[in-house]
């Protein structure tokens, strides 16, 4: 019974740190599919983080959070998206721009705010998103191992959790199955094809660029308003980079960027849980070696031994529409 | 670097054009004081008498540059090749295990004299080693070289923190750091340089790398623009099918020019350990790495550029520190905006504001713009 109740505690810590990841992928999917490289999700997810606990510090609204974390990242994305679309600069000096940018006015404004050393007053009741109890959870809870799965794992999380895995078959739709989707791809393939059909290649980057802001705000405010009670300073801690790992991992596809993220969501989750235990037949294994494998991974996918990882045939090239 | 834009004069696109960037980054950054609620006049009066008010505030501005100077140089070698090398934040701070090792296992043995070229080989080599890595998987198994050199800033931390946690921590001690070193590792003092001018200069710093540093200038200088090896790294960044049918390994070529790099970056380890902290700390890089993109960037990839953005940049770092002092709002983060600003600017927005000067120049004198204008060109 005990192993179960571990491996419970496991999956729902591996589901709660993810989400920023998965939110944050699937942004850079949009982005990246439409042929504009992103390294700045990390940046514009902390500015949405910021952002979002401001706003709920001010207003005691988690709503008014999450909507100020989504303008914020989307002026963020903006701000990419009319250096690398209208004015055809170097996408990824654009996106390390937006990281340092973020970085520090988070911390400036945060202290000239709120005075706390660049934190955010601490965040309660309604101004944050709590953890929704879905019916029939705390009755199943003492059943033997379906209760504590549907306790745990499925109910009990704040509702952007949810919200981030209902992105995962919402992305694959309108990617997939729509005609948007279809015309983003295209753009990220061959954005002269797109343009000769008469579609404007600047505006179906901006708009998937605005997708890109609308995620990472979501995937922000979830950091400050939902998982913690509050903006702490550099809080993203790599995470940006991460997801931007897991969506090469990914291939640039919706449903593996949601196994992507859970893996390293799960390798991140089993460090903090086993830290400084020994495992079976391996012995000790370092903390930092845990936190460096989803990058390791990354490199030795990127080297092309898990399958080859292919971007999008027009990623980071701006588009010249006269020759 | 090939731009679908026409032509200007050489001192507009190398002087006014980078002016104009900076000054719009500056402005913006004064925008952001402003909204913190302090004078940004004030504040820049107050940055600029941190930076040069004493002999040792000079020398500190100096002792600053020197990380930049190493940093920016790394990243426009790169540049130079067509290469984004985002990593030298990661080399920098491997190379510091190199440093570490050769400081550790001499200082007691050798003078400094002898200890700092072999510290320089160390850093160089591992910071190049560091770079080797991701330049062979672009080379060989065509991986993405941004994301490649960021995997690698995550792995060399975590290494260190590995390394200095259960490794070079000495017994008995809770810091995450080496042993100090003996005299043997401390590099000289600059401070009688600025002294024959007749500026007090106390405890700065500011040591002998510095000078090393501008020995690299010159040295990249002559590697990118006067030996064959620097004419392929630019005929590659120019055109990589160009350098491909004109017989250059293509291989070759990215490896050589990600180990220069890298050793450059690694080299930037030397000033802030064997000069200043004489132990190897974490995070001792503190964002060097980084603020070099900036610094290549404003720099234009040239030396001659390089040196003065570097400095401008340690000006950044050190005024910073004493207007933290004076505007308890403006803490050194301010730095990290304006280096973001820097690079949108000069970097992402650079040509922003070329179709206006370029109109401007256009209506004043036709025959500076050249006489027909090309627009676009085989991406």
């Amino acid at each position: 019974m005990e192993l179960i109740d571990v491996l419970v505690q496991l999956v729902g810590a591996t589901i709660r740190v993810s989400v920023p990841l998965l939110l944050a992928c699937l942004a850079g999917l949009f982005s990246e599919r439409a042929g504009i490289f992103d390294i700045g999700l990390e940046g514009k997810m902390l500015a949405g983080a910021f952002a979002g606990a401001s706003a709920a510090a001010v207003t005691g609204s988690a709503w008014i959070g999450l909507a100020a974390a989504i303008l914020t990242a989307v002026c963020f994305g903006l701000v990419h998206g009319f250096a690398s679309i209208t004015h055809r600069g170097n996408q990824i000096v654009s996106g390390v721009a937006i990281n340092f940018i973020a970085a520090g006015s988070t911390i400036i404004l945060g202290q000239a705010w709120f005075q706390q050393g660049g934190r955010t007053p601490s965040l309660s009741g309604d101004a944050r998103f709590q953890a929704i109890t879905l019916p029939g959870a705390d009755a199943v809870h003492d059943v033997p191992v379906i209760g504590p799965i549907y306790a745990e794992v499925i109910s009990g999380h704040s509702l952007l959790v949810y919200v981030a895995f209902l992105m995962v078959p919402f992305t694959w739709w309108v990617l997939f199955r729509t005609r948007f989707g279809l015309r983003l791809r295209a753009v990220g393939e061959n954005p002269a094809a797109v343009d000769t059909a008469g579609i404007s290649v600047t505006w179906l980057r901006y708009r998937a660029v605005l997708c890109t802001g609308v995620l990472t705000g979501i995937a922000g405010a979830y950091l400050s308003v939902a998982q913690n009670a509050g903006f702490v300073k550099d809080m993203t801690a790599g995470k940006g980079f991460i997801a931007l790992a897991a969506l090469i991992f990914a291939k640039w596809k919706p449903v593996p960027a949601m196994f992507a993220c859970l893996l390293f969501g799960f390798l991140e989750a089993a460090s903090i849980r086993f830290q400084g235990m020994p495992w079976p037949f391996i012995g000790k294994v370092p903390v930092q070696l845990m936190q460096a494998l989803p990058y390791i991974l990354t490199v030795i996918l990127l080297a092309g031994f898990i399958g080859k990882a292919i971007p999008p045939r027009a990623g980071g090239v701006p588009y010249v529409k006269e020759r | 670097m090939s731009t679908p834009y026409a032509k200007l004069p050489r001192w507009a696109d190398y002087g006014l054009i980078p002016i104009i960037n900076l000054a719009v980054a500056f402005f913006v950054a004064g925008l952001v004081v402003m909204l913190v609620g302090e004078n940004p006049l004030r504040a820049a009066e107050i940055l600029v008498q941190g930076a040069f008010g004493n002999g040792q505030n000079i020398a500190y501005t100096l002792f600053y540059a020197t990380n930049f100077i190493f940093t920016g140089l790394a990243v426009a070698v790169a540049f130079h090749c067509g290469l984004f090398n985002i990593g030298g934040e990661g080399q920098a701070y491997i190379a510091g295990l190199g440093v570490a090792l050769v400081c550790l296992a001499f200082d007691s043995v050798l003078p400094w004299w002898a200890t700092f070229p072999l510290a320089i080989l160390a850093s160089a080599a591992v910071g190049a080693l560091w770079a080797l890595i991701p330049a062979y998987l672009l080379a060989k198994r065509g991986s993405h070289i941004v994301i490649t050199t960021i995997m690698f800033n995550f792995i060399a931390a975590s290494a260190m923190v590995y390394l200095l946690v259960d490794v070079l921590k000495p017994a008995g001690s809770m810091a995450p750091q080496t042993r100090d070193f003996l005299p043997g590792a401390q590099l000289p003092k600059l401070g009688w340089l600025l002294e024959m001018f007749g500026m007090t200069v106390r405890s700065a710093p500011l040591n002998i790398s510095f000078l090393l540093a501008l020995v690299m200038a010159f040295l990249v200088w002559v590697l990118i623009w006067r030996t064959k090896l620097g004419y392929e790294m630019r005929t590659y960044g120019f055109s990589p099918k160009a350098a491909r049918y004109a017989g250059i390994s293509e291989a070759r070529i990215i490896i050589i020019t990600m180990m220069v790099s890298g050793a450059l970056a690694g080299m930037m380890a030397l000033n802030p350990i064997m000069g200043d902290q004489h132990r190897v700390q974490l995070d001792f890089v503190t964002g060097a790495g980084f603020v070099g993109i900036a610094v290549a960037l404003m720099g234009r990839s040239h030396p001659a550029g390089i040196v003065p953005a570097a400095i401008l940049f340690g000006v950044l770092y050190q005024g910073g520190a004493e207007l933290a002092f004076d505007m308890p709002a403006i803490s050194r983060d301010m730095i990290v905006i304006i280096q973001g600003l820097v690079i949108l600017f000069a970097g992402a927005l650079e040509h922003m504001f070329r179709p206006a000067i370029q109109t401007l120049f256009a209506s004043v004198s036709p025959g500076s713009v050249g006489v027909t204008v090309v627009k676009g060109e085989g991406a």
